[in-house]
Protein backbone atom coordinates (compact mmCIF):
# COMPACT_ATOMS: atom_id res chain seq x y z
CA UNK A 1 0.00 0.00 0.00
CA UNK A 2 1.20 3.44 -0.81
CA UNK A 3 2.36 6.09 2.16
CA UNK A 4 -1.01 7.85 0.92
CA UNK A 5 -3.44 5.55 2.51
CA UNK A 6 -1.73 5.32 5.65
CA UNK A 7 -1.95 9.60 5.88
CA UNK A 8 -6.11 9.49 4.84
CA UNK A 9 -6.66 7.03 7.63
CA UNK A 10 -4.28 9.07 10.11
CA UNK A 11 -6.64 11.94 8.81
CA UNK A 12 -9.64 10.40 9.38
CA UNK A 13 -8.40 9.59 13.25
CA UNK A 14 -7.63 12.33 14.13
CA UNK A 15 -10.74 14.30 12.86
CA UNK A 16 -13.41 11.87 14.87
CA UNK A 17 -10.96 12.55 17.79
CA UNK A 18 -11.26 15.98 17.50
CA UNK A 19 -15.03 15.94 17.11
CA UNK A 20 -15.59 13.51 20.38
CA UNK A 21 -13.52 16.80 21.86
CA UNK A 22 -16.00 18.88 20.60
CA UNK A 23 -19.03 17.54 21.07
CA UNK A 24 -18.72 14.66 24.16
CA UNK A 25 -19.43 16.20 27.65
CA UNK A 26 -17.92 13.52 29.62
CA UNK A 27 -14.30 14.26 31.12
CA UNK A 28 -13.51 10.50 30.66
CA UNK A 29 -14.53 10.63 26.98
CA UNK A 30 -12.91 13.95 26.24
CA UNK A 31 -9.67 12.03 27.40
CA UNK A 32 -10.35 9.11 25.20
CA UNK A 33 -10.59 11.19 22.59
CA UNK A 34 -7.63 13.15 22.84
CA UNK A 35 -5.83 9.94 22.51
CA UNK A 36 -7.52 9.46 19.34
CA UNK A 37 -6.14 12.63 18.35
CA UNK A 38 -2.37 11.96 19.27
CA UNK A 39 -2.77 8.16 17.78
CA UNK A 40 -3.58 9.71 14.47
CA UNK A 41 -0.65 12.20 14.52
CA UNK A 42 1.63 8.65 15.29
CA UNK A 43 0.38 6.86 12.46
CA UNK A 44 0.99 10.48 10.17
CA UNK A 45 4.44 9.95 12.59
CA UNK A 46 5.36 6.27 11.55
CA UNK A 47 4.23 6.44 8.33
CA UNK A 48 6.81 9.69 6.91
CA UNK A 49 9.36 7.58 8.73
CA UNK A 50 8.65 4.51 6.55
CA UNK A 51 8.60 7.34 3.63
CA UNK A 52 12.15 8.17 4.17
CA UNK A 53 13.59 5.20 6.02
CA UNK A 54 14.56 7.09 8.82
CA UNK A 55 14.12 6.73 12.39
CA UNK A 56 13.26 10.09 13.75
CA UNK A 57 9.84 10.05 12.84
CA UNK A 58 9.16 6.56 15.20
CA UNK A 59 11.01 8.01 18.16
CA UNK A 60 8.74 10.97 17.98
CA UNK A 61 5.78 8.60 18.06
CA UNK A 62 7.40 7.04 21.10
CA UNK A 63 7.91 10.41 22.69
CA UNK A 64 3.96 11.25 22.20
CA UNK A 65 3.13 8.15 23.57
CA UNK A 66 4.66 9.08 26.64
CA UNK A 67 3.21 12.67 26.54
CA UNK A 68 -0.26 10.88 25.93
CA UNK A 69 0.59 8.49 29.62
CA UNK A 70 1.68 11.43 31.20
CA UNK A 71 -1.38 13.66 30.16
CA UNK A 72 -3.81 10.13 31.29
CA UNK A 73 -2.36 10.09 34.76
CA UNK A 74 -3.11 14.11 35.34
CA UNK A 75 -6.26 13.72 33.69
CA UNK A 76 -7.46 10.96 35.64
CA UNK A 77 -6.18 12.37 38.98
CA UNK A 78 -7.99 15.23 38.23
CA UNK A 79 -10.94 13.31 37.28
CA UNK A 80 -11.32 11.26 40.54
CA UNK A 81 -10.77 14.79 42.76
CA UNK A 82 -13.39 15.80 41.17
CA UNK A 83 -15.67 12.55 42.11
CA UNK A 84 -14.27 13.49 45.63
CA UNK A 85 -15.46 16.98 46.21
CA UNK A 86 -18.99 15.57 44.69
CA UNK A 87 -18.58 18.09 41.71
CA UNK A 88 -20.79 16.65 38.42
CA UNK A 89 -18.51 14.69 35.67
CA UNK A 90 -19.57 17.24 33.31
CA UNK A 91 -17.40 19.59 31.76
CA UNK A 92 -20.41 21.93 31.05
CA UNK A 93 -21.72 22.31 34.70
CA UNK A 94 -17.79 22.54 35.62
CA UNK A 95 -17.58 26.21 34.80
CA UNK A 96 -16.48 27.51 38.49
CA UNK A 97 -13.24 29.26 36.71
CA UNK A 98 -14.73 30.51 34.40
CA UNK A 99 -16.21 33.45 37.20
CA UNK B 1 -2.02 -9.89 1.22
CA UNK B 2 -0.13 -6.78 2.49
CA UNK B 3 -3.20 -4.94 1.33
CA UNK B 4 -5.73 -7.09 2.72
CA UNK B 5 -4.08 -6.66 5.52
CA UNK B 6 -4.09 -3.34 5.54
CA UNK B 7 -8.05 -2.92 4.61
CA UNK B 8 -9.03 -5.05 7.66
CA UNK B 9 -6.87 -3.21 10.14
CA UNK B 10 -7.52 0.60 9.03
CA UNK B 11 -11.46 -0.59 9.31
CA UNK B 12 -10.85 -1.68 12.35
CA UNK B 13 -8.82 1.26 13.32
CA UNK B 14 -11.41 3.57 12.16
CA UNK B 15 -14.49 1.85 13.64
CA UNK B 16 -12.99 1.55 16.98
CA UNK B 17 -12.51 5.59 16.74
CA UNK B 18 -15.95 6.01 15.43
CA UNK B 19 -16.89 3.80 18.55
CA UNK B 20 -14.91 5.94 21.35
CA UNK B 21 -16.82 8.91 19.76
CA UNK B 22 -20.20 7.41 19.58
CA UNK B 23 -20.88 5.15 22.22
CA UNK B 24 -23.05 6.28 25.47
CA UNK B 25 -21.50 3.94 28.01
CA UNK B 26 -17.67 5.04 28.43
CA UNK B 27 -16.71 1.70 29.63
CA UNK B 28 -17.81 0.94 26.05
CA UNK B 29 -15.93 3.51 24.99
CA UNK B 30 -12.63 2.35 26.29
CA UNK B 31 -13.37 -1.55 24.89
CA UNK B 32 -13.82 0.45 21.92
CA UNK B 33 -10.48 2.11 22.32
CA UNK B 34 -8.45 -1.00 23.23
CA UNK B 35 -9.59 -2.60 19.53
CA UNK B 36 -8.88 0.76 17.75
CA UNK B 37 -5.31 0.44 19.31
CA UNK B 38 -4.49 -3.03 18.40
CA UNK B 39 -5.31 -2.55 14.88
CA UNK B 40 -3.06 0.35 14.99
CA UNK B 41 -0.65 -1.76 16.32
CA UNK B 42 -1.10 -3.54 13.32
CA UNK B 43 -0.73 -0.93 10.65
CA UNK B 44 2.46 0.07 12.82
CA UNK B 45 3.97 -3.01 11.75
CA UNK B 46 2.72 -2.90 8.25
CA UNK B 47 5.27 0.45 8.28
CA UNK B 48 7.84 -1.92 9.51
CA UNK B 49 7.35 -0.37 12.99
CA UNK B 50 7.92 -3.35 15.03
CA UNK B 51 9.19 -1.82 18.42
CA UNK B 52 6.58 1.19 17.77
CA UNK B 53 3.74 -1.84 17.69
CA UNK B 54 5.00 -3.76 20.06
CA UNK B 55 5.34 -0.52 22.88
CA UNK B 56 1.41 0.09 21.78
CA UNK B 57 0.43 -2.68 22.31
CA UNK B 58 2.08 -3.97 25.63
CA UNK B 59 2.24 -0.12 27.02
CA UNK B 60 -1.36 1.80 25.68
CA UNK B 61 -3.86 -1.03 25.22
CA UNK B 62 -2.04 -2.92 28.22
CA UNK B 63 -1.18 -0.54 30.94
CA UNK B 64 -2.88 2.87 29.96
CA UNK B 65 -6.53 1.00 29.45
CA UNK B 66 -6.42 -0.34 32.43
CA UNK B 67 -6.04 2.40 34.63
CA UNK B 68 -9.11 4.14 32.41
CA UNK B 69 -11.64 0.97 33.42
CA UNK B 70 -10.36 1.27 37.03
CA UNK B 71 -11.52 5.38 36.66
CA UNK B 72 -14.56 4.64 34.73
CA UNK B 73 -15.45 1.70 37.20
CA UNK B 74 -14.48 4.05 40.12
CA UNK B 75 -16.47 7.27 39.25
CA UNK B 76 -19.30 5.31 37.36
CA UNK B 77 -20.45 5.49 33.99
CA UNK B 78 -23.65 7.48 33.32
CA UNK B 79 -23.17 9.91 30.24
CA UNK B 80 -25.22 11.05 27.21
CA UNK B 81 -24.94 9.69 23.87
CA UNK B 82 -23.81 11.64 21.29
CA UNK B 83 -27.07 12.54 19.90
CA UNK B 84 -28.19 13.31 23.25
CA UNK B 85 -24.99 15.57 23.79
CA UNK B 86 -26.01 17.01 20.25
CA UNK B 87 -29.58 18.27 21.54
CA UNK B 88 -27.83 19.16 24.62
CA UNK B 89 -29.52 20.83 27.79
CA UNK B 90 -29.76 24.27 26.10
CA UNK B 91 -30.50 25.59 22.59
CA UNK B 92 -26.92 27.79 22.79
CA UNK B 93 -24.56 24.71 24.35
CA UNK B 94 -26.20 22.18 21.44
CA UNK B 95 -26.28 24.71 18.35
CA UNK B 96 -21.96 25.39 19.50
CA UNK B 97 -21.88 21.74 19.57
CA UNK B 98 -23.52 21.06 16.22
CA UNK B 99 -21.02 24.11 15.13
CA UNK B 100 -18.05 21.69 16.67
CA UNK B 101 -19.05 18.73 14.57
CA UNK B 102 -19.29 20.58 11.38
CA UNK B 103 -15.79 22.29 12.27
CA UNK B 104 -14.66 18.65 12.88
CA UNK B 105 -15.95 17.58 9.13
CA UNK B 106 -14.36 20.38 7.66
CA UNK B 107 -10.95 19.64 9.22
CA UNK B 108 -11.48 16.03 7.89
CA UNK B 109 -10.99 17.94 4.50
CA UNK B 110 -8.26 20.24 5.50
CA UNK B 111 -5.92 17.75 6.44
CA UNK B 112 -6.77 15.53 3.31
CA UNK B 113 -6.04 18.69 0.97
CA UNK B 114 -2.95 19.20 2.99
CA UNK B 115 -1.83 15.64 3.21
CA UNK B 116 -2.69 14.05 -0.09
CA UNK B 117 -2.40 17.22 -2.08
CA UNK B 118 0.98 18.48 -1.22
CA UNK B 119 2.32 17.32 -4.38
CA UNK B 120 5.34 14.97 -2.86
CA UNK B 121 6.27 12.04 -5.31
CA UNK B 122 7.17 9.92 -2.82
CA UNK B 123 4.05 9.67 -1.14
CA UNK B 124 2.30 7.59 -4.04
CA UNK B 125 5.17 5.14 -3.32
CA UNK B 126 6.07 2.17 -1.17
CA UNK B 127 8.67 4.26 1.35
CA UNK B 128 11.81 3.74 1.29
CA UNK B 129 14.30 0.62 0.54
CA UNK B 130 13.88 -2.43 3.12
CA UNK B 131 15.70 -5.56 3.89
CA UNK B 132 15.05 -7.71 6.82
CA UNK B 133 18.37 -8.02 9.08
CA UNK B 134 18.47 -8.22 13.38
CA UNK B 135 19.17 -4.40 13.47
CA UNK B 136 17.04 -2.98 10.74
CA UNK B 137 15.06 -0.09 10.37
CA UNK B 138 12.34 -0.11 12.84
CA UNK B 139 13.86 -2.82 15.08
CA UNK B 140 14.38 -2.69 19.35
CA UNK B 141 18.30 -2.83 18.61
CA UNK B 142 17.98 0.18 15.62
CA UNK B 143 15.57 2.34 17.92
CA UNK B 144 17.63 1.58 21.12
CA UNK B 145 20.71 2.93 19.50
CA UNK B 146 18.75 5.69 18.08
CA UNK B 147 17.20 6.70 21.76
CA UNK B 148 20.61 6.30 23.51
CA UNK B 149 23.21 8.47 21.08
CA UNK B 150 21.12 10.87 19.15
CA UNK B 151 17.89 11.54 21.19
CA UNK B 152 19.50 11.11 24.49
CA UNK B 153 18.14 14.48 25.85
CA UNK B 154 14.79 13.35 24.35
CA UNK B 155 14.86 10.34 26.23
CA UNK B 156 16.20 11.50 29.44
CA UNK B 157 13.75 14.37 29.19
CA UNK B 158 10.77 12.28 28.43
CA UNK B 159 11.71 10.11 31.74
CA UNK B 160 11.45 13.38 33.88
CA UNK B 161 8.20 14.04 32.53
CA UNK B 162 7.15 10.77 33.39
CA UNK B 163 8.08 10.93 36.96
CA UNK B 164 6.63 14.49 37.36
CA UNK B 165 3.20 12.93 36.34
CA UNK B 166 3.19 10.25 38.57
CA UNK B 167 3.79 12.56 41.45
CA UNK B 168 1.42 15.19 40.32
CA UNK B 169 -1.19 12.46 39.61
CA UNK B 170 -0.92 11.05 43.22
CA UNK B 171 -0.98 14.58 44.68
CA UNK B 172 -4.13 15.84 42.70
CA UNK B 173 -5.59 12.54 43.47
CA UNK B 174 -4.91 11.66 46.91
CA UNK B 175 -8.10 11.50 49.91
CA UNK B 176 -7.66 15.45 51.11
CA UNK B 177 -8.71 15.52 55.00
CA UNK B 178 -11.21 17.73 55.82
CA UNK B 179 -14.11 17.65 54.20
CA UNK B 180 -14.70 13.96 54.38
CA UNK B 181 -17.19 12.39 56.95
CA UNK B 182 -16.91 13.36 60.45
CA UNK B 183 -15.69 10.18 62.03
CA UNK B 184 -12.78 10.43 60.16
CA UNK B 185 -11.25 12.95 62.24
CA UNK B 186 -10.69 11.10 65.29
CA UNK B 187 -7.42 9.43 63.39
CA UNK B 188 -5.13 11.04 64.65
CA UNK B 189 -1.36 11.79 63.25
CA UNK B 190 1.71 12.82 64.44
CA UNK B 191 1.19 15.64 62.05
CA UNK B 192 -2.03 17.24 63.46
CA UNK B 193 0.28 17.64 66.61
CA UNK B 194 2.41 19.99 64.50
CA UNK B 195 -0.15 22.23 62.90
CA UNK B 196 -3.01 23.68 63.69
CA UNK B 197 -6.63 21.99 63.31
CA UNK B 198 -7.94 22.39 59.78
CA UNK B 199 -5.21 23.71 58.01
CA UNK B 200 -3.38 22.08 55.24
CA UNK B 201 -6.41 20.89 53.84
CA UNK B 202 -9.33 21.88 51.73
CA UNK B 203 -11.44 22.68 54.41
CA UNK B 204 -8.77 26.02 54.66
CA UNK B 205 -10.18 26.88 51.00
CA UNK B 206 -13.69 25.83 51.70
CA UNK B 207 -14.38 27.42 54.61
CA UNK B 208 -16.23 25.93 57.82
CA UNK B 209 -18.85 23.36 57.11
CA UNK B 210 -22.35 24.76 57.70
Amino acid sequence: MSIAWYLAVSAIVFSVGAIGVMTRRNPLVLLLCLELMLNGANLALVAFSRMWGNGDGQILALVVMTVAACEVCIGLGMIVAIYRRRLPIDVDELRELQG
Amino acid sequence: MSSILFFIASIGVIAGAIGVVMLRDPFFSVLALVSHLVSLAVLFLLLRAEFVAAVQVVVYAGAVMVLYVFVVAYVGSDSASLGESLSGPGPVASRLRLGGAILGGALLVELLIALLGTGLEAINGQGAGYSPGPRTFGTPAYIGNLLLTRFLLAFEVSSFMLLIAAVGAVVLARRRRGLGEEDERDLLTPLDLIRPLGTGTTAEGVGPRP
